[in-house]
């Protein structure tokens, strides 16, 4: 696990990060309950639960059949009736197999109930593209559920996220889906654990400060973007670049206050176009933020089409700092 | 395994309060029902409804094996078991009529009656969704470790659907307190069970998940009774979940718009001579444990104040819209 470097300081990956923060709300909390595919002997297939059954036992860490409906649907049963569930999706596509267990039960079942129960449940889903898994094994599928009011959806960017962010979803009384990306996994970063290092699962936040442009990206793409804004400094251009970070419930009022000094805004997701949380993103920020605007808002999405297997071809098609790079300038040029 | 047709004969134990008691409860469901169906024809109801008249016996005889710790899940033809359970009348009527005071403040309606006061942890419009959800309730039950039982019930149709079948290998591998309550009212919608099924007795699915299936006649509410405080006790001595299969019919359509023309006569009325409520009275009367005049007294008792429930529903005002923006997170 982590390195500690200080007293709370501490180094790792982003995998490790998820691991210590499931520990730690574990060791805190009886409630927390771990269940999935693999999780538990295994470890899980990317290992982000390794060691946790051995600490915690078989019957709060639990290997599943290969049933998503009806383990996140368990979930639920376990989140009305006293415990924390937290449930791992092996790969967030898989949230097609349970989509109603998610869309219809659990996010309705506060509201329909009219209150009479709270939902505290985490699905972690790791998603995202890059590893050549092909078109059923790559989708961040940030926006499959995004249409769900009664639903908290959250993009870990970073070894820090991650760790804050799993803490904060065990903590919170509503389903939290955590969309990891599985491309991060290896990255490793420093960060304060213990309580300093909850992230509040409330709004976007600004990873880099500039003056010309807002750039907000969420995943691997906010890594990308920071790689663009070094390229493009040498230009002496400076954009600000926030991680969207939470998708559900949507806070553009960070977005609204750096397009305010910037003029100029660019969406970078890894999903497609149609129907891309960019979308909502400019959309608001049009409603919001109109007269601030230079130039309309810009989306840097997937192409139309599924995921490719092939690499130069999945990487072709997953946007790229040098490409960010490219439309930066242009934007900064354009203007 | 082969499927389990003889229970033990707990029936036998219930003093005359309790089957009284049994009795009066059925016939509040189906006046309930009926009172319902008079709402929609007056235009006082909007939507739709999923009535059980004819399946009472299934609540009735499933809810007297419970606790009041254990856990329920039940479906949009839920009614029912929501009112076998202790769901207050009133406040049942007011939901279902999508008014103030309702159990679910207007928001759940005829298909998402809740209870969490009394373990109803919610109905499900969604085909078999609610098994799952049973199943982990049933899981919580076990890591409690307070012997309570969670017992969903679902129809014949939803075994056909994938989460009825995720819902038992779970239960079945983790050994879990959950008992599987199907009512089999022989259709799915409008589909005769054989048009969607090539199995008459449902209880063989559970053989494939090495739990034991019961099958039991769904209209006689002291067989429920037996067979279900069967499969109740099984799951509380920790030997795992039960698959029981309760053979009944619909009076009524699938919805309040449905006459149920795909029904033969023939079969109909002999469903309709096999009356839940009506061979309980035949017992209790003969077991000297009822008059007929004492039955009659019950109807008119009840009636009288499911009227006024009526009545009362139908007067009350609409929700404040204030509640329509709440508890869609905490
Ligand atoms: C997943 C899903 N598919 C279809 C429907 C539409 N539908 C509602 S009830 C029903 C029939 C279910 O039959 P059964 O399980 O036998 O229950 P019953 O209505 O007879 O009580 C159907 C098809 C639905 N609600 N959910
Ligand atoms: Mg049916």
């Amino acid at each position: 696990m982590g390195v500690c470097m200080t007293a709370t300081l501490v180094e790792t990956s982003y995998r490790e990060a998820i691991g210590m923060a499931l520990a730690e709300e574990m060791r805190r909390d009886s409630t927390v309950i771990l269940m999935g595919e693999d999780v538990a002997d295994a470890g899980g297939v990317f290992k982000a639960t390794l060691g946790l059954k051995d600490e915690f036992g078989a019957a709060r860490v639990r290997d599943t059949p290969i049933s998503e409906m009806g383990f996140v649907g368990a979930g639920l049963g376990l989140a009305i009736t006293g415990y924390r569930p937290v449930v791992e999706l092996m790969f967030a596509d898989f949230i097609g197999v349970c989509y109603d267990q998610i869309a219809n039960q659990i996010a309705k079942y506060r509201y329909m109930s009219g209150g009479q129960t709270a939902v505290p449940m985490v699905i972690r889903a790791v998603g995202g593209a890059g590893l050549r898994f092909g078109a059923q094994h790559s989708q961040t599928c940030e926006t499959w559920l995004l249409a769900n009011p009664g639903l908290k959806i959250v993009c870990p960017s970073s070894p820090k996220e991650a760790y804050g962010m799993i803490k904060a979803a065990v903590r919170d009384d509503n389903p939290v889906l955590v969309l990891e990306h599985k491309g991060l996994y290896g990255n490793r970063g420093e960060f304060e654990c213990g309580e300093e290092g909850l992230v509040d699962l409330k709004n976007p936040a600004l990873v880099r400060p500039g003056k010309d442009m807002t750039i907000v990206a969420s995943l691997a793409m906010v890594g990308r973007c920071l790689k663009a804004c070094d390229i493009v400094a040498e230009k002496g251009i400076e954009p600000e670049v926030i991680d969207m970070r939470v998708l559900r419930p949507m806070d553009v009022s960070p977005i609204v206050a750096s397009v305010r000094r910037t003029n100029r805004l660019i969406t970078v997701e890894e999903g497609p176009r149609v129907g891309g949380w960019g979308a909502e993103v400019a959309a608001q920020i049009t409603d919001e933020a109109f007269d601030d605007l230079d130039s309309p808002p810009l989306r840097i999405t997937l192409p139309d089409h599924p995921m490719p297997f092939s690499a130069p071809l999945e990487d072709a098609v997953l946007p790229s700092a040098e490409g960010i790079a490219e439309t930066i300038v242009a934007l900064h040029e354009g203007g | 395994m082969t499927i389990q047709r003889e229970f033990s004969n707990r029936s036998k134990q219930l003093c005359d309060d309790a089957l009284i008691e049994m009795y009066r409860s059925m016939v509040t469901i189906r006046q309930f029902e009926d009172e319902i169906q008079r709402c929609f024809l007056k235009g006082m109801m909007q939507g739709t409804t999923h009535l059980c008249q004819g399946q009472e016996a299934v609540s009735v005889g499933a809810m007297k094996t419970l606790r009041d710790d254990d856990y329920i899940t039940c479906t949009y033809r839920g009614h029912g078991q929501c009112l076998a359970r202790g769901m207050p009348i009133d406040r049942t009527f007011l939901e279902i009529l999508g008014r103030k005071g309702g159990v679910c403040q207007g928001k759940g309606g005829s298909m998402h009656l809740t209870d969490f006061s009394r373990g109803l942890l919610g109905s499900f419009a969604i085909v078999g969704a609610g098994l799952p959800v049973a199943v982990g309730a049933g899981l919580s039950a076990q890591l409690r470790g307070d012997g309570q039982v969670s017992m969903t019930f679902f129809g014949d149709g939803s075994t056909n659907i994938g989460a009825f079948h995720e819902a038992l290998n779970l239960a079945a591998v983790w050994q879990l307190p959950v008992v599987f309550v199907c009512e089999n009212n022989l259709y799915g919608e409008y589909s005769p069970l054989r048009a969607t099924t090539t199995v008459d007795d449902l209880a063989v699915r559970a053989a494939a998940y090495d739990l034991p299936g019961y099958v039991v006649d769904g209209n006689d509410v002291l067989a429920v009774y037996d067979a279900i405080g069967d499969a109740v006790d099984r799951a509380r001595r920790g030997l795992g979940a039960t698959l029981v299969e309760c053979k009944t019919y619909r009076h009524s359509g699938h919805s309040r718009t449905d006459p149920a023309t795909y029904r033969e006569q023939a079969e109909v009325d002999a469903w309709l001579a096999r009356d839940p409520i009506a061979r309980l009275r035949s017992e209790l009367v003969e077991r000297e444990i009822l008059t007929i005049a004492q039955s009659e007294a019950i109807g008119s008792e009840l009636l009288a104040n499911m009227q006024e429930v009526s009545h009362a529903a139908g007067e009350a005002p609409w929700p404040d819209e204030k509640v329509m923006r709440e508890d869609v997170l905490v």
